[in-house]
């Protein structure tokens, strides 16, 4: 198979990072069966651009296209979740109080995590998944999200510190 | 370096994203003070939760196998059939004249501007991390202006349009195209606006981008070629880039 090959192509830009888009539409969508259709119908977009994508990260690529599926199917079917969180409305992360806890989270159970993530408004979520659980960089992550770098750090900021809130509400926390 | 200064940067820190000369700073600081240590603890223990507690959710095989079928069959519906060979080779000869007169009629040129746009707007972006934005802090166009000199060959014009609701912010060198270039920095509201200026060399048409939901506008006045980048929308930023260069 030459690599001009569509199929081809597709199995090198989009099949090694599936396992990244299904996480991140798993974690917008909020269970499995949803982000099934959502990591396959992204998929199949992305077959379609595929002529589009010029090199580069193809990992941020595949994700931006998840996202914005989500986003069309979250807009859809779960209007109530988008509401949006103004970002103009947050204060700076220069305010003292947004630096948050200095509580160490000692053993905190998979489930409790796993609920905490779930509170979270989507975009607070979808920041901290990118982050925390791929790895990604801010540019990568401002790039996916469609966002200014300063935003997606306030974001992570904010997200840190809810998450650390209803943390120690669930008494995972210890003062 | 204040605790004030360190909390916002304490995140970036632990998502090693500051350059290593804040990092050092914030390091010094945390040395020295224990309530800032202590959040720093907090948040360090929460990320190596996150991270222990394996959260993320793996793709079902049976997923990849649909993908793959359904891909599969997208590519058979629009791969042409060859019952009648002759066609295609007639219609292969007619695309390689076509593309041989496309080659002629679009230099490569074009993909250079959009290489370089695309660099602009990664320079933008950088720019934007903590520290990165102005070498050259001020307001004041006649403190940015003489600050290029001896840095670049060229004079850019600095002035301040914060009367036009575009205030100037400061300056800094940047690197774009394989050259040293200035960057002159404005906000309007909360967004940063670069703008990216060399002498033109060549006359370049005006050209107005979307890039990755950056916009980017290419403009030559007085002999020089101004890149602007934003996030801004197209419409305020075309009221910005009449202003530059008269």
């Amino acid at each position: 198979m030459s690599a001009t090959d569509p199929q081809a192509q597709f199995e090198q830009v989009v099949m090694p990072h599936l396992d990244a888009a299904y996480n991140l539409a798993r974690w917008l969508a909020g269970n499995d069966h949803d982000a099934e259709d959502i990591a396959q119908e992204a998929s199949l977009r992305a077959f379609r651009f595929l002529a589009g994508f010029r090199g580069g990260n193809s990992r941020s690529w595949l994700l931006t296209i998840v996202r914005n599926t989500a986003y069309t199917w979250l807009k859809q079917n779960r209007p109530q979740t988008l509401v949006s969180i103004a970002d103009e409305e947050l204060r700076e992360i220069e305010d003292p109080a947004a630096a948050s806890h200095s509580a160490t989270l000692h053993h905190a159970d998979r489930d409790v995590l796993r609920a905490a993530l779930e509170a979270l408004p989507v975009e607070f979520r979808e920041v901290l998944i990118l982050r925390e659980l791929e790895g990604l960089s801010y540019k990568e992550i401002a790039e996916i999200a469609d966002a200014p770098i300063g935003t997606i750090m306030s974001r992570l900021a904010r997200a840190r510190k809810q998450l650390q809130e209803y943390l120690s509400r669930k008494g995972a926390i210890e003062k | 370096m204040n605790c004030h200064e360190t909390h916002p940067l304490l995140h970036a820190y632990l998502d090693s994203e500051l350059d290593l000369m804040r990092s050092l700073e914030v390091e010094q600081h945390l040395k020295t003070c224990t309530a800032c240590d202590a959040i720093k603890r907090s948040l360090q223990s929460l990320h190596s939760a996150l991270r222990q507690a394996d959260l993320a959710y793996r793709a079902p095989e049976a997923l990849r196998t649909r993908i793959r079928q359904n891909v599969g069959s997208t590519a058979t519906e629009t791969r042409p059939r060859h019952s009648r060979p002759w066609l295609w080779q007639w219609l292969a000869l007619g695309a390689i004249g076509f593309a041989a007169v496309t080659l002629i009629l679009n230099p490569p040129g074009i993909s250079q501007r959009d290489q370089l746009a695309n660099q602009a707007v990664a320079s933008h972006v950088r720019s934007l991390m903590p520290g990165h934005l102005t070498d050259v802090l001020s307001t004041d166009q006649h403190t940015v202006k003489p600050w290029f000199n001896g840095k670049i060959d060229f004079a850019p014009d600095v002035e301040d349009f914060a009367a036009q609701g575009f205030p100037l912010v400061g300056g800094r060198l940047d690197y774009l195209g394989g050259q040293t270039v200035a960057a002159l920095v404005y906000h309007r509201n909360r967004h940063t606006i670069n703008v990216f200026v060399w002498p033109a060399k060549t006359a370049t048409p005006e050209s107005t981008k979307d890039l990755r939901g950056y916009t980017v506008i290419n403009r030559d006045a007085n002999g020089l070629h101004y890149c602007i980048v934003s996030d801004l929308n197209a419409k305020e930023l075309g009221d910005f880039a009449n202003l530059l260069g008269h």
